[in-house]
């Protein structure tokens, strides 16, 4: 019997595993996808929030806080990217100044460091590509924006090097009580274990169900964005929000760590799985961007996509036992991806007060180096080439990525087998190309590497395929 | 220990830097050199197996690979050196060449002059903001062609194509051929963006339907794409809501333009020209820094190989001149400008005293014309040359002959449009 199951393997979930991964238990994460990252945390505007959104006295303003600065540190220590460019909220009328006041009131009594208000020549002075009608903000310099889909990756490839099992394509679909724990029904056969971490994402209410009461229900809620070409990266410098509204934080316009500009989200009611895009809410988030900053140019876009968020019917985070020895962490909204290393801490807690008893390892992983080619020096570039010639062969020409980092990316701890998990962990396809001139490269290392036939090798979730078959035989017996 | 010196250093072994070398090769230049990412020389026209290449350069018709071919022969039979396998990092404004491969590793190259000859990208569903879902099996047209040319792969078996480009006219007619079923050709524009030969011959001839003035509005599938929804679109391009049609279909491929590749003559301080997305050349393809030059579809999109071939030996003539002898003679310099009908001229700028007999100005236009007549005008408007054409359309690049006699007598910047009778 496992002492713990972790259901999901997003931010939150990777976290869970990674902090008992430290400890002397037996730990296994149930992901329903064929990688991890593959829900929000993919798709969603890549901030660390500062805390000054949440209500002070909250559970999710005091994770915030602590989160964001747990967040730095594990960036640090696993090399992830994260820059710290902070924030400003924009405001537009008396009444949005009134609310930048009321922001810059909540971060002081979060403890959020550096919080000031600015003028509006200030705010002109900082970002002069805003738009003119400003009034004020509020800047928020801990503010950062960070790779969350990597971050995850990271934590959850160190909870395997520490001995957590990771069970891919393996969705939950029940659970009994049972002796001393819970028996988990899963599409791989039943897993039983002593407690359980519902992760769950955007499902976090059905998982919670099978358990009993959830006491909550996700209200999904889509984001959709514009990913722009690194020619307008340096259109601003900070992440540039608008004031929230009842729908969340509003469209934001902010360079990405990787130097590209993102826009958006809107926020509408959506099905959990549905991360389509539509011409009306791109619409809506080109017109709310131009607002903040009129000259974005979306001739320059690289790629749309949608995101869903888990946000539910309470204010609050639910983080709770749910059933007796069943952990939920539910309706984790924004401020999610900032709060993610303290809702893991606080899950600890709640496994500790359901009799997992908690043994510190005397070693392990705690930190990872990443080589990325095109951070290196000309130096470092030679030294990474003559180390590994496969680091002289450039096989995404728009981001500069090379076969040495894609072939080392597929014998991590966690490989890739899809096109987009290369993509996730080296940037391999997302440029300005989107892939069409490596994708069918790096579909090609993925087989040679991975030892399996190229129709094997996926685009992105199960069913994704990319090839049919070899010319002349699959294309004729399939035609009309 | 000093950088490794080149006479001409050609970015780029598909049709254009070849051209380039070999002509750089006969002009006297001593040491030359061609940097290719890929494998093989070639570029593009490795994975071009149709034929229809070469009827106005070779008068016969070749298959890409074969009139690629033929010009990797000839730079054979020079002492022109090749890197192949190797990525060219940055190129700077004075002329140095970093570039990276697996024997070499990083290397830092000085060049008397530099051809820059990388090609075009495709756009992508991104540039075009299609809505919905984000499944596999949307390929654009260029990718589904090196899967089936090169790797031997089919892509799909039921197939909508955005876009009548002709890389989009050609793969509706390789997908038929291999057995996929092409439901439509859809373009947003309300005429093609290909060659009349490829509409007929890879639409026509096999009974794909083309829906001008229509566009993919949505796309659908979790996983693998299921489906497509097209709509016809207003003289703005918008949508038109109550003519949606739907298509079931495991494939879109996307024809909608390409982007010249322009990232290293960014680094390289060369000034760009937004007509046509590429550099400002002058006559004799150099670009606004002395010593580069530019040739080919990095310069401006071309439908015709046999054009870049002519464009490029030009640039690669005068790099040797360049390494040889230096910047040009000073003297009069002449601004090109489009002017009604046309979107783009290349050359920006001619330096008259480059000029021998004629400048050779290309240029596209922006709508269907029929007979029509060419004028060049000078600031004082008189019109110095016109030229008469039954036929002219934005898929057909075009070009006239000026005279240097007529050049000299144009007061101020010269103008080419096009007036339909």
């Amino acid at each position: 019997m496992l002492d713990v199951a972790v259901i999901g393997c997003g931010i939150v979930g990777a976290n869970v595993a990674y902090l008992l991964s430290q400890h002397k238990l037996r730990v296994a994460v149930l992901e329903k996808e064929n990688d991890v990252s593959m829900g929000t945390t993919r798709a969603n505007s890549a901030i660390v929030h500062a805390g000054y959104d949440p209500e002070p006295g909250t559970a999710m303003a005091r994770l915030n806080v602590r989160g964001s600065a747990l967040t730095k540190e594990q960036c640090a220590a696993f090399d992830v990217k994260y820059d710290p460019i902070g924030s400003l909220v924009l405001a537009f009328s008396d009444e949005e100044l009134a609310t930048v006041r009321r922001l810059y009131e909540n971060g002081v009594a979060n403890g959020v460091p550096g919080v000031r208000v600015l003028t509006k020549e200030e705010t002109l002075a900082m970002e002069p590509n805003l738009s003119d009608a400003v009034r004020g903000a509020l800047y928020a310099p801990s503010a950062a924006v960070v790779e969350p889909w990597d971050l995850a990756l990271a934590l959850a490839e160190a909870a395997v090097q520490n001995g957590a099992e990771l069970h891919l394509e393996t969705a939950v679909t029940g659970a009994e009580p049972i002796e001393g724990g819970w028996r988990l029904h899963t599409s791989g056969g039943d897993v039983d274990a002593r407690a359980v971490v519902n992760a769950a994402g955007v499902e976090s209410d059905t998982v919670a169900a099978f358990a009993g009461a959830p006491g909550f229900a996700v209200t999904p809620n889509r984001g959709e964005y514009y990913l722009l070409d690194k020619s307008q990266g340096g259109l601003v410098h900070h992440v540039i929000f608008q004031c929230p509204n009842k729908d969340g934080k509003g469209v934001l316009v902010s360079p990405t760590v990787h130097g590209n500009l993102i826009v958006g989200p809107n926020a509408e009611p959506a099905e959990r799985g549905d991360t389509a895009t539509c011409a009306a809410a791109l619409a809506f988030v080109r017109e709310k961007a131009a607002k903040s900053v009129p000259g974005v140019s979306f001739r320059d876009n690289i790629r749309n996509f949608a995101g869903v968020r888990a946000n539910s019917d309470q204010s609050d985070f639910v983080i709770a036992a749910t059933a007796s020895g069943f952990i939920t962490l539910g309706g984790i909204k924004s401020p999610g991806l900032s709060s993610a290393p303290a809702i893991a801490e606080d899950a600890l807690k709640l496994l500790a007060e359901a009799g997992i008893p908690f043994e510190k390892k005397e070693r392990f992983v705690c930190s990872r180096k990443k080589k990325r080619f095109n951070q290196m020096t000309p130096e470092q570039k030679a030294e990474a080439i003559r180390e590994n010639p496969l680091y002289g062969r450039v096989i995404c020409r728009c981001e500069t990525v090379t076969e040495g980092e894609i072939v080392d990316a597929l014998h991590r701890p966690i490989p890739p087998r899809t096109i987009d998990g290369v993509k996730r962990r080296c940037t391999a396809g997302m440029g300005r190309c989107q892939g069409g001139f490596c994708g069918p490269r790096v579909h090609e290392i993925i087989a040679r590497e991975l030892g399996i036939p190229q129709q094997e090798v996926l685009k992105d979730r199960a069913g994704s395929y990319i090839i049919t078959g070899r010319t002349k035989e699959g294309g004729v017996s399939h035609g009309e | 220990m000093a950088n490794e010196r080149y006479d001409v250093i050609v970015v780029g072994g598909g049709p254009a830097g070849l051209a380039a070398a070999e002509a750089a090769a006969r002009g006297g230049a001593k040491r030359i050199l061609i940097l290719e990412r890929d494998a093989k020389l070639g570029g593009i026209l490795n994975q071009c197996i149709h034929n229809g290449f070469g009827l106005h350069y070779f008068k016969e018709e070749l298959t890409g690979p074969e009139y690629a071919g033929r010009f990797i022969e000839l730079v054979e039979k020079t002492d022109v050196e090749v890197k192949t396998d190797t990525m060219v990092l940055a190129v700077t404004p004075e002329k140095q060449v970093h570039a990276v491969n697996a024997r070499d590793g990083y290397i830092v190259l000085d060049a008397a002059a530099v051809v820059l000859c990388m090609g075009c990208r495709e756009r992508t569903r991104g540039a075009i903001s299609i809505p919905g879902r984000r499944p596999s099996g949307v390929f654009t047209a260029g990718a589904a062609q090196r899967y089936l040319n090169i790797e031997g792969y089919m892509v799909g078996r039921r197939v909508v194509i955005l876009g009548s480009g002709d890389i989009g006219l050609i793969m509706a007619r390789r997908m038929t051929l291999e057995g996929a079923k092409v439901l439509a050709c859809v373009e947003v524009m309300p005429y093609s963006g290909g060659l009349t030969r490829n509409i007929v011959q890879c639409l026509h001839d096999f009974d794909i339907p083309l829906y001008l003035s229509h566009t993919v509005t949505n796309i659908e599938g979790e996983s693998r794409l299921t489906g497509v929804t097209v709509q016809k679109v207003d003289e703005n391009r918008a949508p038109i809501p109550g003519t949606e049609m739907h298509f079931d279909c495991d494939t879109l491929l996307l024809s909608v333009g390409l982007i010249p590749e322009n990232e290293l003559s960014s680094g390289a301080g060369v000034e760009m020209d937004r007509r046509h997305s590429g550099p400002m050349v002058y006559e004799n393809m150099e670009t606004s820094v002395p010593g580069i030059f530019a040739a080919g579809n990095v310069v401006h999109v071309h439908d015709l190989v046999d054009f870049v071939t002519g464009e490029s030996q030009r640039a690669g003539a005068a790099a040797a001149r360049f390494a040889q002898s230096g910047p040009s003679p000073e003297g009069r310099v002449i601004e090109v400008k489009n002017g009604a009908a046309v979107t783009y001229t290349v050359p920006g700028r001619i330096r008259m005293a480059n000029v021998e007999k004629t400048v050779e100005i290309f240029f596209r236009v922006n709508r269907v014309c029929g007979d029509s007549v060419i004028r060049v005008t000078d600031e004082g408007g008189a019109a110095l040359a016109s030229f008469k054409r039954e036929h002219l359309a934005p898929g057909e690049m075009e070009h006239v002959s000026m005279p240097k006699v007529l050049l000299e007598k144009a007061v101020g910047a010269i103008t080419v449009g096009v007036e339909e009778a």
